[in-house]
């Protein structure tokens, strides 16, 4: 995409008191889901305003599903997809990787903002990983605050 | 088919800012095949446009709908009930789709969604190439099947030019030589002698030079 108008100025609104972030992430079978259960399996503590979405491959995500989330106020999205060379169907992280590119720019044009998407490879073992991962998105998106297009915020 | 591509946000939500009621009209033809304007790429335009108004403090009201082909009138007729409901409607076609639509609502106004880029074939997944530039009168067979009206930068038809290196355009590095190509193509077919012929000025009267071309055929005319 070439952009010929001027992109917006992402809005970065001081987290108001009260407020938690929602984030998805979008968890692949192979890896990112078992190694969240592997993380639950050590009792290992990562922070619970993580909705955890399952899916079959991180190829298998639509990019209106992440747009869909935006638009009814989630505050991150995270995608969970296996090591690069080790998807369970070969490329489908691969996919994954230059559609949440894509739509990083897109948010950006929005005014969403592309920080609040993030994609991640880990492996079914790797446990502190996702754990780590996952702490990240959380700091990186209570840093933005709120997604400009909630409705309210408590 | 018709190659297209997606405007970007910035623009769509340039382009209907002063609307509040919009519908977004898809085709399933060319531009569902290129992956620009079928139901699915309709559908991420509209979340990225509806999101982007609401940010600016312009909400957007955004109807969709996605119609077989929108260069055809039988098909454009289905869409009068939707129309008639919003202010403003962005075609997701091709330019002729858009027009299309705009001539059947005179009182109606219709953007286009997309950039038409050119005629073309896909050469592997999400890589269009140009083949045909709808020149009016073809020489294809002179040719072996490949366009120098089209392929070669400078629409050499007595080529080629000599300015090609490793059967590389000069004009661009990722083009094949046109001319190359057509040497190799005639020299497989055992047809090189199709080269011994010095092609005449070729009928440009026939071609976009003249303005918008009308095509009328009596013999299926009812």
């Amino acid at each position: 995409m070439t952009a010929v108008a001027q992109t917006p100025q992402v809005p970065k609104a001081a987290a108001p008191a009260g407020w938690v972030p929602e984030i998805i992430a979008f968890c692949c079978n192979y890896c990112a889901y078992a190694a969240a259960d592997l993380a639950g399996s050590r009792r290992m503590q990562y922070p619970s305003n993580v909705r955890v979405m399952h899916v079959p491959c991180t190829g298998k995500i639509e990019m209106a599903h992440i747009l869909s989330a935006f638009e009814k106020g989630i505050d991150g999205v995270l995608i969970a997809g296996c090591l690069e060379g080790g998807c369970h169907f070969l490329e489908g992280n691969l996919r994954a990787k230059k559609r949440s590119e894509y739509l990083r720019e897109m948010l950006d044009q929005i005014g969403v903002g592309r920080e609040r998407l993030r994609m991640v490879n880990l492996s079914a073992a790797m446990a502190p990983t996702f754990v780590e991962r996952v702490k990240e998105i959380v700091k990186t998106v209570e840093s933005l605050g709120p997604n400009p297009l909630r409705k309210s915020v408590p | 088919m018709i190659v297209a591509s997606p405007k970007p946000v910035t623009e769509l939500k340039q382009i209907i800012d002063r609307h509040k009621k919009v519908l977004f009209v898809g085709c399933g033809t060319c531009v569902t095949v290129c992956l620009a304007g079928g139901e699915r790429e309709v559908g991420i335009a509209g979340y990225a446009t509806r999101m982007a108004r609401k940010l600016a403090g312009q909400p957007v009201e955004l109807d969709q709908v996605t119609i077989e082909r929108q260069c055809e009138n039988e098909f454009i007729k289905d869409l009068a009930g939707p129309i008639e409901k919003v202010e403003a409607v962005v075609s997701f076609g091709c330019g002729a789709g858009v027009q299309a639509i705009a001539e059947r609502f005179p009182t109606k106004p219709v953007y286009a969604g997309l950039n038409t880029n050119f005629l073309g074939i896909l050469e592997e997944q999400a890589v269009w190439t140009e083949k045909c530039m709808a020149c009016g009168d073809c020489m294809l067979a002179d040719f072996g099947g490949i366009c120098p009206v089209t392929r070669c930068a400078k629409h050499m038809l007595n080529g080629p030019c000599g300015g090609s290196t490793t059967e590389r355009c000069e004009v661009a590095e990722d083009r094949p030589c046109a001319w190359q190509l057509i040497y190799k193509r005639l020299s497989a077919i055992g047809q090189l002698d199709r080269l011994e012929k010095i092609q005449p000025p070729k009928n440009w009267s026939v071609a976009w030079f003249g303005g918008a071309r009308k095509l009328v055929r009596d013999e299926h005319r009812i």
